[in-house]
């Protein structure tokens, strides 16, 4: 594989939220603005690579039968590990995602790459592959985040951007299925536009 | 009436997967057909109920006394885990008919983030259902379990419906598949919104 192409990849030709359409509880949950879909979308990044990183070091002594329990055994405890950070260094994010925390454990994306890319690729490889998927998944998060909040808040990454209240429905659930949905049609005309 | 209380608020107002997002995986993959929506659902509510009660003694009698509560996590997923294979080797022992019906769902459940999810939150959240705020007990805690698997179930078995009526129409091709599913879970759960205020 190139290596210089996981940026791409990432961001653009295996998106986890617009291509593969992977991990939709947590983008749907915690984007209600650019600041907490950009904080869901580095804690993910964050167990992405750690996982990476363990279990291509791991894959080769695991045998096949039991690979997905002790996969998950490693994914729980990076996830352990990024509570314990976040609730000492950012107590208010780690309030804020509540129980998506923890959730992250049943992140499809994650054991889809451990079982994808990371069991049978170096741990070079695997470390670009979680930072390559990580900052597709952060930065597709903080689009959501930031059109539901400038929708809803008339507010960017906290900022008030004028007066009045905003479409409060964007904030709350209806809104979060709306805005991914349109978002999916807009990527998907570019993506068949450019084909052409 | 606590009980109605806690059902009708699991089931509608608070709706896992509408309002919480808990469960969306299955809910946009599985949600093609009625038949195999109620399939997942009822393997859902079963799985739920089962994995609410043994995570909500493990939290109690195992890592609270032992002082292991960060633990939460990594031992919740591995009992969900264990408990899924359990089920599914007894199912085929016991019952062949029942897991003819759902036995294809139970490998799918394990990463369905509504099991894990509800196990924290039962054992997590203060709930003010009868005057002051307290945490659940056992019996609330599966009730409130089962009651929000239900409504995962219903919302589940509405929307595969519409995505039956969904297939017969013409949809412009940027919106075909997902897209479309999403936005009209959108629809649903605005629809969903107005049960807000009944508890």
């Amino acid at each position: 594989m190139n290596r210089n192409n996981f940026l791409i990849k990432g961001i653009f030709t295996e998106n986890p939220t617009f291509v593969l359409i992977l991990g939709m509880c947590p983008t749907l949950a915690t984007t209600t603005s650019a600041i907490n879909g950009m904080g869901m979308g580095m804690a993910t990044t964050f167990v992405l690579i750690v996982s990476n990183i363990v279990i291509s070091l791991i894959s080769s002594q695991v045998p096949g039968k039991v690979r997905i329990p002790v996969y998950i055994v490693v994914i729980a405890s990076a996830v352990t590990v990024l509570q314990l950070i976040m609730q000492a260094f950012t107590p208010g994010l780690y309030n804020t995602l509540g129980i998506f925390i923890p959730l992250i454990v049943v992140n499809c994306i994650i054991l889809g790459r451990a079982e994808a890319f990371a069991s049978k690729n170096s741990v070079g490889a695997s470390a670009l592959d979680g930072i390559g998927i990580g900052i597709g998944f952060t930065l597709s998060l903080t689009v959501i985040g930031l059109v539901r909040e400038l929708l809803g808040s008339l507010s960017a990454f906290g900022f008030k951007l004028g007066g009045g209240d905003g479409v409060l429905v964007f904030v709350l659930a209806p809104g979060a299925f709306l805005v991914l949905g349109y978002l999916m049609v807009l990527f998907n005309g570019l993506k068949s536009k450019m084909n052409k | 009436m606590e009980y109605i209380l806690i059902i009708v608020s699991a089931v509608f107002v608070n709706n896992i997967l509408l309002m919480q997002f808990l469960g969306v995986c299955p809910f946009l993959g599985v949600s093609n057909k009625v038949s195999t929506a109620t399939g997942m659902s009822g393997a859902v509510i079963f799985v739920i109920a089962l994995a609410t009660l043994v995570t909500y003694l493990l939290q109690y009698y195992v890592l609270i006394p032992l002082r292991i509560e960060f633990m939460q996590t990594v031992a919740f997923i591995l009992v969900i885990a264990a408990l899924v294979q359990m089920v599914e080797i007894i199912l085929k022992k016991i019952s062949p008919s029942l897991y003819q019906a759902l036995g294809i769902f139970l490998p799918l459940i394990t990463t369905n983030c509504a099991v894990l999810g509800l196990a924290i939150i039962v054992v997590s959240k203060e709930f003010a259902f009868s005057g002051t705020p307290q945490m659940f007990n056992l019996a609330q805690a599966v009730v409130y379990a089962t009651a929000s698997a239900v409504g995962f179930g219903v919302a589940m078995i509405l929307f595969s419906g519409l995505r039956e009526q969904l297939d017969l129409n013409n949809v412009p091709k940027a919106f075909r598949g997902t897209p479309i599913a999403l936005i009209t879970a959108g629809i649903l759960a605005l629809a969903f919104m107005g049960f807000a205020g009944i508890v």
